[in-house]
């Protein structure tokens, strides 16, 4: 198990390398002088050529990614230009709004995503099943911020049962002192209810917003895979011996149906991560995406390239575990592994 | 010999044509949506052509008496916060949004389908580089990653072009690989080896045109992400600046109007950018559909 896990960690290392090499290259490519950029406009020409050298610009480009890669294992990402702050602090002073987002949206998708899909295979045809290739169809053809926007008009606007769209607390809420950064947790924790109340209030629109655009991959794989299995002879040996129908699908067919679904899963957090930017945006959400979308209109490139790097390790780190959970729901994964 | 060589290598014996498109038919018909969805990019190309001069307003000219008003007989979309007229907008807008899909599909169509090509036809190491390559776009969230290209090359439309061609790079590459490898040592592609062709010329002449279909379809399927890319690039305010018509920085426009009722200013570009995409993928489907040889019974 434990030399399985370790060859798996071994093969996620080519791809944080080259993320790395992408992320080097961006830096290497700004627009302009990167030297005189940073020393801003009204910078002589002495002042540039000391930034120069002080950015280490003026060696060789393998020089340079050493120098870069130094920097980065001590977790210097460069510092902001708009916050003035280190962007490592910045990022993970938002990373648990962000992250809070993501993973309840991905929670919603997964609720509903999953049980539809069985139905839609296990009663092929029926309402439930065009409900399902309707659900499909639609939510890859949805632009996440125009699915944002509508929502709050309906919800926010006409129906008001919403909170308007500013961020991630009511301004008349006093949001606890922070002890992990997720609100919802830190709630929980010092058991403040009314907070927590207001911030389920507000997390609510942004993270259904992010779960119809998951839903369509998720119930398209689920309901394809769960199809496959179905018809397969084990399925038919124990409706033969006469288990309930319930146990069939749920205890046989669905875990056997799951795998193809959490390699999915693996997919869709990449358009989640890119869609929380958009959302961000929508919701004036303080998470990392909007950090990144506000430096980017400012021309304040460290954070951007921050971000993208941020992003970048944390869907690696996610295929590993997807990958391990991989092994956990199937042993033979495991032992060939 | 030389009478098959010389002729254009994508086009078929004319009765295999006439045989396409008979199946061609008889799949729109069996499948009403794909026709529809034929349809629909034609409305797109024409609005993208000819849209900017059959518009009741000019999209750029501002009526501030007129500013803010719901959808009318006089403005069918109503108007925006200046006053331009909604509808003139999302039609003039078609151009600009086509265009940027179209030019990034083609150019990750010729880059990654060459690459892809070169990598399943020769292995070794143009292989091993092309895949690499492919992995490590494959590494990062698309998305976040076109925002990283653009605000590396700068903020232009061209940026985005390039950016989402390069994200789209290993969908394309890898299909023209696989499909590239199993031809390889396919009786015509070792015939027209044996027959002294050159290997580049073996590629062009006998893989690329077999290949050709199945990656028309995949370039149907990724223009709908192409769009929803560059409208979200642009809808962060990347790319396209105001006041230019464009799908996606319109909705951004009229976000701010959302939570004061004007629902109209997002609602007619988002729905616009909705069709397109939609459009896109019916009709990739529909393409499938013909060009699949597992349905061509």
């Amino acid at each position: 198990m434990l030399s399985s896990f370790l060859r798996r960690l071994a093969t996620a290392i080519p791809s944080l390398i080259g993320v790395i090499i992408v992320t080097f290259l961006l830096t290497r490519v700004l627009p302009g002088d990167t030297a005189a950029y940073f020393a801003g406009p009204a910078a002589t020409p002495e002042a540039i050529e000391e930034i120069r050298v002080k950015l280490g610009l003026d060696k060789s480009i393998p020089e340079q990614f050493v120098d870069y890669v130094g920097a980065l294992v001590q977790g210097d990402l460069g510092s902001s230009l708009t916050t003035g702050q280190p962007v490592i602090q910045d990022i993970i002073d938002r990373l648990p709004a962000s992250a809070e987002l993501t993973l309840f949206g991905l929670f919603i998708a997964i609720a509903v995503a999953v049980p539809l899909g069985i139905l839609a295979a296990v009663r092929q045809g029926s309402w439930i099943d065009h409900l399902c290739r309707i659900v499909a169809t639609a939510g890859v053809s949805l632009p996440v911020f125009f699915t944002g926007l509508l929502l709050v008009y309906v919800f926010y606007y006409i129906l008001g049962w919403a909170p308007a769209p500013l961020g991630r607390l009511d301004v008349f809420a006093f949001p606890p002192d922070p002890i992990t950064g997720f609100l919802l947790i830190d709630c929980v924790l010092v058991g403040d209810w009314e907070t927590l109340g207001s911030a389920l209030a507000q997390l609510a629109v942004p993270s259904a917003t992010l779960a119809i655009f998951a839903l369509a991959p998720i119930t398209r794989i689920t309901r394809a895979s769960m199809l496959s299995v179905l018809s397969s002879e084990f399925v038919r040996t124990a409706r033969a011996s006469g288990l309930s129908p319930f146990k069939v699908i749920v205890g046989y067919a669905f875990r056997n149906a799951m795998l193809p679904v959490i390699t999915t899963l693996g997919m869709v957090f990449s358009f989640l991560l890119g869609a929380n930017v958009l959302v961000e945006k929508v919701f004036a959400w303080p998470g990392i995406g909007s950090y990144a979308v506000e430096a980017l209109i400012a021309s304040d490139y460290a954070p951007v390239q921050g971000f993208v790097l941020a992003m970048a390790i944390m869907y690696v780190v996610l295929n590993l575990l997807i990958d391990l959970l991989y092994g956990v729901i199937d042993p033979r994964v495991r032992i060939e592994g | 010999m030389t009478a098959v060589t010389d002729t254009a290598p994508t086009a078929p014996p004319a009765s295999g044509l006439m045989a396409t498109l008979r199946h061609a038919r008889h799949v729109i018909g069996e499948n009403p949506v794909t026709g529809l969805s034929f349809g629909l990019f034609a409305l797109f190309l024409v609005a993208a052509v000819i849209g900017p001069w059959i518009v009741p307003y000019d999209p750029f000219e501002s009526d501030t008496a007129a500013a803010l008003q719901a959808p009318s007989a006089a403005h069918w979309f109503g108007t925006d916060q200046v006053g331009r007229d909604i509808f003139s907008r999302v039609v003039a807008a078609t151009r600009l949004d086509m265009a940027i899909a179209i030019f990034s599909v083609a150019l990750v169509f010729v880059v990654g389908g060459l690459a892809g090509v070169a990598a399943g036809y020769f292995g070794g190491w143009t292989d091993r580089i092309v895949g690499r390559l492919a992995d490590t776009i494959m590494a990062f969230p698309l998305f976040v990653l076109a925002m990283g290209i653009v605000a590396a090359l700068g903020n232009t439309v061209t940026n985005i072009v390039i950016a989402t061609a390069i994200v789209n790079f290993p969908l394309y590459a890898r299909i023209a690989r696989s499909e590239a490898n199993i031809r390889r040592e396919a009786g015509f592609v070792q015939a027209a080896r044996l027959t002294g062709n050159s290997e580049m010329r073996t590629v062009l002449t006998q893989i690329v045109p077999n290949i050709l279909p199945i990656m028309m379809v995949q370039m149907s399927l990724t223009m709908g992400y192409a769009i929803l890319n560059a409208a979200g690039l642009s809808f962060i305010g990347l790319g396209v600046r105001p006041p230019t018509p464009e799908w996606g920085i319109m909705v951004a426009e009229g976000a701010a109007f959302i939570v004061s009722g004007e629902w109209w200013i997002a609602l007619f570009p988002g729905l616009a950018l909705m069709l397109a995409v939609f459009c896109f993928n019916l009709m990739g489907d529909g393409l499938r559909d013909i060009i699949d040889p597992q349905r061509r019974t």
